[in-house]
């Protein structure tokens, strides 16, 4: 490396003496008072990232195990022909279950678990910028699972396959099976997107003073990646069960030919969830071995800039892709050619990643070990099923291959490949972090072999049985098909693989009582997170370092002592609060600090009142359901009361090496502004899923919207635009009345908002109702009471928080210079206005131009 | 010193967007290209239409794409090769973090580019809604 003549160091350096040892003992008693995690029952109310991340983590686990047993039993079933272990009903049953939970039970959450541990620690960050958030998020996901996976024991659970296509999943099925699939998975979805905004804040803006984006760990490029895809993906899954759940519910005809409504609109908002999520799954266990790697090789990763550009890349064009599980619907041949492209081009930089580990490896020199085995196990079993993948990629040959045992073994390639090994590398790479133990070498090589082995016995041979026309999801097949051996020798594979998992489970959780503690950094890696002592504080870190470079373990000379001595910054608690540094998402500047919050059973308490909503609904017991959603807002309104936005003793504080930060920070340079801008891109694009099935019918029907229009109407639409759009210049008035600190203009503005807002909230619901328009009888007036009634509820939702906001400033917890609150709903009504001018440009224009 | 104090190279940098600008661009091509073709097909040729008239859309949007994509690549080229340093830009300088952003917007930007020819060559093969 040449440096730059005119470079501009602006580094700073530790202190150059340590602090005296009595000095250091006070910050070190006060830190972990701070940081105590509570004891005894209150346990349970810790909110700390290495408590919640660990929880979350072991429950995706143990739903792991549950979905793996459910297999086997489908295994059992397969063996031989026309075998009656498990009744057609319950063989219907164990597939959606397996899919369903495998996927949202354990591939996507312990993505999000395994970050939750280890993001803050990568970052040197005491915790992520919400730790209640986290704990909302592990608690709603452990109620959702335990619904969904509970279901199938009382012979209730869902039966449509795990992407629950209509009308198998609506006219076809009277249970309860489909909506606990639809609120339970709504429910865990909502979880999903919390932990996004905690993962895409987190790592933008707790990075430590001086990680700039050049040297920001791999790991924490892909879970930004990922966690922004989450913000686009999910949603169209969110408001694909909404319209479903709708339709079950109150017989709103979306997918019901018969009403005018479209099975193929499901698929489509499934597949643009379903795709992006397969790479959402892959990208974070990839980025495990991008960790991995150079730690064992003890060189930097080779082309990190590519490495970086293989995330964004696949995070883009993996949204291209959702086309290409609909190629058989009979799509004209031009755009199954557009989706075939991009499925070819996405193998692009999934590509370029695996060719920057082989160079790393190549270039260095590999220390043997077991997280390197199964990094190398995981490469070998995704690079076969990205070779199939290729393969599917093209229409003809997917013709052929569509919904047989041939796609069964490709993605299951690609999944146990992509994320099921590299998440085991990364169990035995990380878990000295956890417990300050190692786990044996000897049971990672036995387990590793026997499950690689399985795995290749159970699924290499199912592309054979699916290219011999065995379908996917039949309960049973004929004795003379010439199936018999194939799917024989697959379910002795599955139960080696089985045997592989066993036992590296019981390396897991086996008992470690005597094991002595790992050495500190036993893997000599360079990255911040083996900055740990074993075993670890609650602190995340000692104190928070200034960063110089990629692998600074490697390169900072004295760089644990300086750490561990407290000659970095915040190396005190003096108020014994929970504190972090925020920085700049560019250069990790120091930009203010942060308090966090500490334990609390808030969190849990809102999961579960929230939960009560969807589990009630599940039973349409929509009394008891609206009374659970009531209670949820009277929790989550407490939590934010009592535990946000609160005005600090002191403007500033002095956070060591010289340095003093504000304590407090609205508008843009906040994590809070941050995270509201970022849930509302997510609700966005639920919204704009909703708009694409208006776009969607129009192109499938002569007559969407109907020639004459029934309804909305223009008049009621273009009212409500007019109250809303003075509604939202009330709303920025509010916000620059109190920043003047003119208090009766401010409460003025937000009256007059209150009452201008619901007043458009009725205009826009009064176009549909006095056009007497029934959602029940076709599809048209279905979506646009749909697309009215949205906006209703959101706008409902901002007048609640202009309320919150007059509260505030009432209680004296909002001033002119501390106003967190007024901003973050201004910015919510942003987007409130944008939805609904759309829908209103929409619902009332569109039918004149169609 | 205080926060403000700090160099403020950043504030006038593009922010990590502009990393995003070469994949949008293919997105917004992706979309239009695959909007026109359906709505082109459904509302107006019917299934054994031709498809002339999206194929010579499709030509129109590549071009635009294609020079979008070009001028953002060869934008984050010139960052990348600004100053004396090479690969692998992981210097701990604002300059550094610079080239290394203009090296992403660059690699990014040809990906992009990659998979606009790779979607644009569909409608030289397929000629009807079939």
């Amino acid at each position: 490396m040449i440096p730059d003549a005119g470079t501009t160091r602006t580094d700073v350096e530790p202190l150059a003496q340590a602090p005296p040892p009595a000095i250091q003992r006070g910050q070190v008693e006060r830190l972990l008072r701070a940081w105590k995690t509570p004891t005894g029952w209150r346990y349970w109310s810790a909110v700390n990232n290495s408590e919640v991340g660990l929880w979350y983590t072991t429950a995706t686990f143990i739903f792991l195990l549950f979905a793996g047993v459910l297999a086997l039993l489908m295994r059992v079933q397969l063996a031989a022909p026309n075998n009656d272990f498990l009744s057609a009903e319950l063989y219907n049953q164990a597939f959606t279950v397996h899919g369903s939970a495998m996927m949202f039970l354990f591939a996507i959450p312990v993505f999000e678990a395994i970050a939750v541990m280890f993001l803050p620690q990568m970052l040197g960050a005491r915790d992520l910028p919400f730790p209640r958030l986290s704990a909302f998020g592990f608690w709603a996901f452990l109620i959702g699972g335990i619904f969904l996976s509970g279901s199938i024991f009382f012979d209730a659970a869902p039966r449509g396959g795990w992407f629950m296509y209509p009308p198998l999943t609506s006219t076809y099925q009277s249970g309860i099976g489909p909506d606990i699939w639809l609120l339970g998975f709504s429910f865990i979805e909502i979880a999903a997107i919390a932990a996004a905004v905690e993962m895409i804040v987190g790592t933008l803006q707790c990075r430590p003073p001086g990680m700039r984006v050049n040297l920001m760990p791999l790991y924490a490029w892909y879970i930004l990646v990922a966690s922004a895809m989450i913000l686009f993906a999910f949603p169209p899954l969110i408001a694909g069960s909404l319209l479903l759940e709708v339709e079950r519910a109150f017989h709103w005809p979306f997918f019901d030919p018969n009403g005018g409504g479209d099975p193929l609109l499901w698929q489509h908002l499934f597949w643009l969830f379903g795709h992006p999520e397969v790479y959402i799954i892959f990208l974070p266990s990839v980025a495990l071995i991008a960790m991995i790697v150079p730690t064992f090789t003890r060189i930097p990763i080779v082309g990190y800039t590519w490495v970086v550009l293989a995330a964004i890349g696949t995070g883009f064009i993996s949204f291209g892709l959702w086309v290409h599980h609909m190629y058989t619907t009979g799509l004209p041949g031009v755009s199954l050619g557009l989706f075939s492209a991009a499925s070819e081009a996405v193998a692009i930089p999934t590509g370029v990643q695996i060719f920057c580990f082989l160079a790393t490896i190549a270039a260095g020199r590999v220390t043997r070990s077991v997280p390197m085995l199964y990094a190398f196990g995981a490469l070998v079993i995704f690079v076969l099923g990205g070779l199939t993948g290729v393969m599917v990629a093209i229409v003809p040959f997917d013709f052929q291959a569509h919904d047989t045992f041939f796609v069964v073994g490709h993605f299951h390639y690609v999944l146990i490949g992509g994320a099921l090994f590299p998440i085991f590398a990364g169990a035995y790479y990380f878990f000295p972090l956890i417990n300050g133990k190692g786990l044996s070498e000897r049971l990672g090589r036995i387990g590793f072999w026997i499950a690689f082995a399985g795995f290749n016995i159970a699924f290499l041979p199912m592309h054979l049985t699916g290219l011999r026309g065995m379908p996917r999801r039949v309960f049973t097949y004929p004795d003379d098909l010439g199936l018999n051996a194939l799917n024989l020798i697959s379910t002795i594979g599955a139960f080696i693989l089985a045997g592989g998992i066993a036992v590296i489970f019981w390396d897991l959780f086996r008992p470690k009582g005597r094991q002595p503690y790992s050495p500190r950094n036993p893997w000599k890696a360079g990255t911040l997170e083996w900055l740990a002592e074993m075993p670890g504080k609650p602190w995340g870190v000692r104190s928070i370092p200034e960063i110089d470079s990629r692998y600074p373990l490697w390169d900072q000379p004295n760089f644990e002592r300086d750490v561990d001595e407290g000659r970095f910054y915040l190396p005190d608690a003096e108020e014994e609060q929970r504190e972090t540094i925020v920085t700049s998402p560019l250069d990790a500047r120091p930009e203010y600090c942060l308090r966090l919050p500490g334990p609390s059973f808030i969190p849990l308490v809102a999961a579960v009142t929230t939960g009560g909503f969807f589990v009630f609904g599940t039973f349409y017991q929509w009394t008891l359901a609206v009374i659970s959603l009531v209670l949820a807002l009277c929790v989550i309104v407490y939590w934010l009361w009592t535990g946000t936005a609160i005005v600090p003793e002191k403007p500033e504080k002095n956070v060591g090496l010289g340095l003093t930060l504000p304590l407090y920070a609205s508008g843009i340079r906040s994590v809070s502004w941050w995270a509201m801008c970022i849930t509302m891109l997510a609700l966005f694009s639920a919204f704009m899923s909703l708009i694409f099935g208006y776009f969607f019918f129009w192109t499938r029907h002569e007559d969407f919207p109907p020639d004459p229009s029934p309804g909305p109407g223009q008049f009621w639409p273009l009212l409500a635009g007019a109250l809303l759009l003075a509604a939202w210049g009330s709303t920025l008035v509010a916000r620059n009345r109190n920043r003047a600190d003119a208090a009766g203009g401010y409460y003025a503005s937000l009256a007059a908002a209150i009452v201008l807002a619901a007043g458009g909230a009725l205009a826009l619901l009064a176009g549909p109702y006095f056009t007497q328009l029934d959602p029940t009888t076709h599809v048209y007036p279905a979506t646009v009471w749909l697309l009215a009634s949205w906006n209703g509820l959101l706008i409902g939702v901002g007048i609640i928080m202009y309320l919150y906001c007059i509260a505030r400033r009432a209680a004296g917890r909002m001033t002119a210079t501390y106003d967190i609150d007024i901003a973050n709903v201004t910015l919510y009504w942003h987007f409130c206005m944008l939805m609904a001018a759309i829908t209103i440009g929409v619902i009332a224009g569109f039918p004149l131009v169609a | 010193m205080n926060a403000n104090s700090f160099s403020s190279a950043e504030a006038r940098d593009p922010t990590l967007w502009v990393l995003t600008i070469s994949p949008i661009v293919w997105a917004v091509h992706f979309l239009l290209s695959y909007g026109t073709a359906a709505v082109w097909c459904a509302k107006y040729a019917g299934p054994a239409g031709s498809l002339w008239t999206v194929r010579v859309a499709i030509l129109v949007y590549t071009a635009v794409a294609l020079a979008a994509i070009g001028l953002t690549g060869s934008y984050g080229y010139a960052a990348h090769r600004r100053g004396a340093a090479g690969l692998p830009h992981d210097d701990d300088t604002p300059e550094d973090r610079r080239r290394f952003m203009g090296f992403a917007t660059f690699l990014l930007s040809s990906l992009s580019a990659v998979a606009v020819i790779y979607a644009a060559l569909v409608p030289l093969f397929v000629e009807t809604c079939q």
